[in-house]
């Protein structure tokens, strides 16, 4: 077993754990620390497939702002007792679960037919290239100038959106 | 490399499938949000997969935007959530319902 595969493992396991404990659990703060770590995972599998930028953004943007926001929300809302947002009705969770298997083995079905590993014939050097911050830069603001600018006006319109909605009072 | 493909992408499937189910069933906004964020990072880990194995750097860069839509929706998301919640002092979602008829 070489240390990638050890990683992969380590890594994988405790994502789908704390993916499933994100859904499973009643109180949204426990949920909001375990999706903390699910990302945290999430960026060491990137770092093991050589994408170095977007593990860091990963870490920075997810775990630390996002999550922050969503905790600070939690907070500020403080709603009434859990207990009750779960829904009562087993039938529409027996419904959803059975629903969800039957995508799951769907896509599991397709990937193996699809194969990909056969035909994908990877080497370490291009994959440890694609991933550096040299690379997305010079992508970043030569061919994908327009889509940077784009993104950057999508976020300045969020900010102002979110501080325009949260703040009005529609009666 | 030595790791197959499929186990990435069926990790992939796995969230992605967590996600549907945890926005189906419960019933609080925010961790109906929260797994909308857990299905857009199952799609990451699929394009940074394909990314990383075709040795192509437009798979991270799409990841980088969808980075970028996500932290736009999850401000506009729980402002919407914020002002539901100073109106109708509840987030569960079975009780906001006035736009249904």
């Amino acid at each position: 077993m070489s240390i990638e595969l050890i990683l992969f493992i380590v890594f994988g396991s405790v994502c789908a754990v704390t993916a499933v404990l994100v859904i499973i659990r009643i109180n949204p703060v426990i949920s909001a620390l375990f999706l903390v770590v699910n990302f945290a995972s999430l960026a060491g599998l990137y770092l093991i497939l050589n994408a170095q930028f977007i593990a860091i953004a990963q870490i920075i943007v997810y775990a630390g702002a996002i999550m922050v926001f969503f905790l600070f929300v939690i907070m500020l809302l403080n709603p009434e007792s859990e207990k009750k947002f779960f829904s009562h009705k087993p039938f529409i969770k027996i419904f959803t679960v059975i629903v969800v298997a039957l995508v799951f083995i769907q896509i599991i079905y397709m990937i193996f037919l699809a194969q990909p590993s056969e035909e994908i014939t990877k080497e370490a050097a291009t994959s440890l290239n694609a991933g550096t911050i040299e690379q997305i830069g010079k992508l970043l603001f030569t061919n994908y100038v327009l889509p940077f600018e784009a993104a950057g006006y999508l976020l300045l319109a969020a900010t102002i959106g979110a501080l325009v909605i949260a703040k009005k009072k529609f009666e | 490399m030595t790791i197959p493909i499929e186990l990435y992408l069926i990790l992939s499937a796995f969230m992605f499938s967590v996600g549907i189910v945890g926005v189906l069933t419960r019933r609080n906004a925010i961790v109906v949000f929260m797994c909308i964020e857990l299905m857009l990072n199952s799609a990451n880990l699929t394009l940074i997969t394909f990314s990383s194995y075709l040795g192509d750097t437009v798979g991270q860069l799409f990841v980088f935007f969808v980075m970028a839509v996500a932290a736009a929706e999850a401000a506009v998301g729980l402002a919407i959530i914020i002002a539901i919640f100073r109106n109708k002092l509840t987030i569960n979602i079975d009780e906001i319902n006035i736009l249904k008829w």
